[in-house]
């Protein structure tokens, strides 16, 4: 056995101290075990268990050279139990038995002591999940090397520019079981590959991610990042105003956070926090949103943190609301189902989307840039903060290259503005001019992305030149 | 565990590395929060590992494991080693790291009221006291919470470093929220972020959270009614104590991180508009202006004994009397600067590598009080309270809002103002500083949730901060 496949291995001896020392076989084992173990301590706890395992891996480059390059072995066990409906959640990262008694005595413990949660939802029952996998062997196991290789590519391909960046590998392993009879596996992997090139008065960005490592191609990405440094060289001030502008694909992912986050979150609305109404056209005609994980393009698992499966939601069609995303706990206030969308942090933040999916429009980027009268291509959002979450004003900082645009021509770069701008706003019925056709993976974590277009957008409100 | 550390070091430089360290880390936290008279989450976390670095040339590597075994140590080390090896493929200039003696030592924060030991029932009847009150004063959300994190780490390098720490860190935070037709207010005490130290117990109960809950209640309904903050091109601001620990953390401790002075943060977090030619004639701020990295404080969130290099806590000036002096680096960046290490490596977790974090960065009190400041004002706006926060990937350009704004009239205090934001560049904008709170205001803020790094990390930062005022600021941006 290889160090790696040790390290990939199950192997938690777990105990129920009466003597029954067995081996796990796999994730769900450990998960079934850890029930089982609460079950012995408190016969009428509902619980829920998840399980995690895999390696990820970051190979950092800077100034041309690899400058940080990290790997480990991933093992966490995460246990939820109520008891008459005191909740209370705890984690632990290993596998040991010992580590895993003491983690059932001390859920269990803590829960006792809590004051009863009048909104404990109950928990998830039997149901089986997509069966979708995004996976790719290869990027579970890829060495230290390929990713050195991809970086290499990236930095020569800038020839000569100085170059930043990352290559990353993970491959997951989840398992889920709870006490009501739901039981679920999945496995995701996922490879990304971002950069910058930089001029000395410039820079210029480029991204790719996909399960599979092997589709990650890094000259191209060193190409094109250093395309974008060297045509923003030498960029002049821009008077702040409102223009129109394209947006590309990573701007519109960093829009979507807030939308989610603040707007379609199910938490958001029930306290009254957020501008989404159900049935409402918020947006455009032209935007379509979904969250999917059965998307091909998408990464991560088929089920959410609370074992509810995960399916394809249209939250927007054709500019008009058409849902909400919800935990079992915002679902159960709101009197509807789980969405399927609950996170390790989801007590404090509420529904969390993994697999924003954008419907891609009709025309490439460079399309929409030649249908514009006098704007601005933007690369990347930098920074970006809300300052009302009804609202949805956000300000924040262009990156990575700013360019004006008149008559459908890229004319010259402009340096880097603020705005401050609502993102409802922004979208609002009448402002998109034009989605765009191809499509780019914006990793969230290692398990989750969106899978976005360019934007064409009416006005956006730009309050300031970087440089003040 | 200092077996396990020196068979991980050992295997490392049986691997090739010419230089290894490995860090045992063992951390328990808990998070508990409230929301409008019920707890509705309490977690807690165990974490427990091992991370390995080690040199190969001039090359990287990092492993880490989550399980504590000779076994595993070994085997974190020889793969660390082949990381760096990898590494060795895009490899860059000689790196000889900054000299630093062998430490050996042991130290702890001073904890009066072990937080484990404070009753669930006690810690969870606190915030769901609060928040009834805030309820009951007019929030339409009313949200608590505590964290704490118990932390022992074991340090072994190939030099002879031999330190072991235990770091407790606890503290609160509450907020308002009212609810209008357009738009939202908020209120939170002490700050946005709470209040957080290396400090047990005793730091939450001197908070005083019931004694706050009302007025903050109460002024988050009363800015749904109170006028906007108007736009002005230039005025004088006065900004709170807690707001400027934001403004110094963002546009100074970030700034002066070396690691990204030197463009190894280039493609994420960003770079510095700081040149290093310039340290030691370039002017930052206006006389009135002297900073300092120490993490030596007692109680303050950036307070430790050792970094995760092994070099002893002490402080390192930043800015005198306006001039930037001094960056926060380790062992590495140092010796690339061609200066003696800071102190200033943390890592977050066993699993994540060390790099240059912020300890408790801040300014050195200066001889005005706040009702000084106010009375010297003829024409103004007071802000307090940070509320959102962005700057530009060189820490020159940034934009703050705050909660809550006054008008400062004639030398008194006026209406209140809501979205009170602000905009400035930052030598600029320290540069018109010219009054700054006294000591009897100075107070070391902790920032419990600063990001860096890819994979990210949260760093724990303090920031001694006191009131001060700013001359022809921007204010009032509006979307």
């Amino acid at each position: 056995m290889t160090d790696v496949q040790r390290d990939l291995a199950i192997f938690a001896p777990v105990t129920d101290r009466s003597g029954a020392i067995r081996r796990a076989t796999d994730a769900l084992d450990i998960a079934d075990q850890v029930l089982h173990l609460v079950r012995a301590k408190a016969a009428d706890a509902e619980a829920e268990v998840t399980v995690r395992h895999g390696e990820e891996a970051l190979t950092r480059f800077a100034s041309g050279f690899i400058h940080q390059n990290g790997a480990e072995v991933t093992r966490r066990v995460l246990l939820r139990v109520a008891l008459d409906g005191r909740s209370a959640g705890s984690s632990m990262d290993g596998f040991d038995a010992e580590g895993l008694a003491r983690l059932v005595d001390d859920v269990l413990e803590v829960a006792r002591h809590r004051p009863e949660d009048p909104d404990w939802p109950g928990l998830a029952e039997a149901a089986p999940a997509a069966g979708v996998e995004h996976w790719d062997d290869a990027t579970a196991s890829a060495p230290p090397d390929e990713r050195a290789r991809r970086v290499r590519e990236f930095v020569d391909a800038a020839d000569g520019l100085e170059t930043a960046g990352s290559c990353l590998t993970a491959g997951t392993r989840v398992a889920f079981a709870n006490s009501a009879g739901q039981r679920l596996v999945g496995r995701t992997t996922v490879a990304g590959l971002s950069g910058v090139a930089r001029t000395a008065t410039s820079a210029g960005s480029s991204r790719d991610a996909s399960v599979r490592l092997e589709a990650l191609d890094g000259g191209a990405l060193g190409r094109r990042a250093a395309a974008k440094a060297r045509e923003s060289a030498d960029a002049t001030d821009l008077e702040p105003s409102r223009y129109e502008v394209v947006l590309e694909p990573q701007c519109v992912a960093n829009m979507l956070e807030f939308l989610f986050a603040h707007g379609f979150n199910g938490r958001a609305v029930e306290e009254g926090r957020s501008f989404v109404r159900l049935g409402e056209a918020h947006f455009d005609r032209a935007i379509t949103l979904l969250d999917d994980a059965t998307d091909t393009g998408q990464v991560g698992v088929a089920f959410d943190a609370e074992g509810t499966p995960k399916r394809r939601l249209e939250v927007v069609r054709a500019g008009v609301t058409s849902a909400i995303l919800h935990t079992r706990r915002t679902a159960r206030k709101a009197g509807t189902e789980s969405t399927g969308h609950a996170t390790e942090g989801s007590g404090q933040w509420g529904a969390v989307p993994s697999n924003v999916v954008v419907a891609a429009g009709d025309r490439p980027t460079s399309a929409l840039v030649a249908q514009m009268e006098r704007g601005l291509l933007v690369t990347d959002f930098w920074y970006t903060r809300i300052l009302d979450p009804r609202t949805q004003v956000v300000t924040g900082l262009t990156r990575n290259g700013v360019w004006l645009v008149e008559h459908g021509r890229v004319v010259r770069p402009v340096r880097n503005l603020r705005f401050t701008q609502s993102f409802v706003e922004a979208l609002a019925p009448g402002a998109v001019r034009g989605v765009g056709s191809e499509r780019t993976l914006i990793l969230d974590g290692l398990e989750a992305a969106s899978l976005v277009p360019a934007l064409h957008l009416a006005s956006w409100n730009f309050t300031g030149g970087a440089r003040g | 565990m200092y077996d396990l550390v020196t068979a991980a070091v050992e295997a490392a430089l049986a691997a090739g590395a010419r230089y290894a360290d490995a860090r045992v880390m063992e951390t328990r936290s808990e998070w508990m929060t409230a929301r409008n008279g019920a707890v509705d989450s309490l977690e807690r976390r165990d974490r427990a590992g091992i991370g390995v670095r080690a040199l190969i040339g001039s090359s990287w590597g990092f492993f880490a494991i989550p399980e504590l075994s000779p076994a595993a140590a070994r085997r974190a080390g020889t793969r660390a080693a082949e990381v760096a090896r990898a590494s060795s493929l895009v490899s860059g200039p000689g790196l000889q790291l900054a000299a630093q003696p062998s430490a050996q030592g042991s130290w702890s924060s001073t904890c009066l009221e072990d937080p484990w030991s404070v009753p669930l029932a006690e810690r969870g009847g606190l915030l769901e006291g609060v928040t009834r009150t805030m309820l009951d004063h007019g929030a339409d959300l009313a949200e608590a919470s505590h964290r704490i994190w118990d932390t022992r780490k074991w340090l072994a390098t190939s030099e002879g470093h031999r330190v072991d720490q235990h770091i407790v860190e606890c503290g609160a935070a509450m907020n308002a929220t009212a609810v209008g037709e357009r738009e939202t207010q908020r209120r939170s005490y002490p700050g946005i972020r709470g209040q957080y130290g290396t400090r047990g117990w005793e730091l939450v109960r001197e908070l005083d959270l019931p004694g706050n809950a009302p007025r903050i209640a109460e002024e988050a309904r009363a800015l749904l009614s109170a006028p906007a903050c108007p736009a002005l091109e230039a005025t004088d601001l006065i900004l709170g104590s807690e707001q400027m620990a934001l403004q110094i953390h963002e546009s100074v401790g970030h700034a002066v991180e070396l690691d990204r002075i030197l463009g190894w943060e280039a493609a994420f977090a960003g770079t510095s508009w700081l040149d290093l030619r310039q340290m030691g004639s370039l002017r930052f701020g206006s006389d009135l202006m002297t900073i300092t990295a120490d993490a030596t404080l007692p109680g303050a969130l950036g307070s430790f004994g050792y970094d995760d290099e092994g070099t002893p806590a002490h402080p390192v000036d930043i800015v005198r009397n306006g001039t930037w002096v001094g960056v926060l680096s380790g062992r590495d960046s140092a010796a690339l600067a061609g200066i003696p290490s800071g102190g200033a490596v943390r890592a977050d977790g066993f699993d994540r590598i060390p790099m240059v974090r912020m300890t408790n960065v801040g300014l050195l009190p200066g001889p005005h009080s706040l009702e000084e400041m106010i009375a010297a004002t003829d024409d103004g706006v007071m802000m307090d309270t940070n509320r959102s926060w962005s700057i530009d990937d060189k820490r020159l350009n940034f934009q703050f809002g705050c909660e809550i704004g006054w008008e400062i009239r004639g030398g008194k205090r006026g209406r209140m103002l809501r979205n009170p934001t602000y905009t400035g560049i930052s030598p600029r904008f320290w540069g018109s500083m010219d009054m700054l709170g006294n000591r009897s205001e100075w107070t070391f803020w902790g920032t419990p949730n600063c990001g860096k790094g890819e994979p990210g990390q949260v760093g724990h930062t303090g920031h001694p901060a006191v009131p001060a005022r700013f001359r022809g600021v921007r204010v009032g941006v509006r979307g």
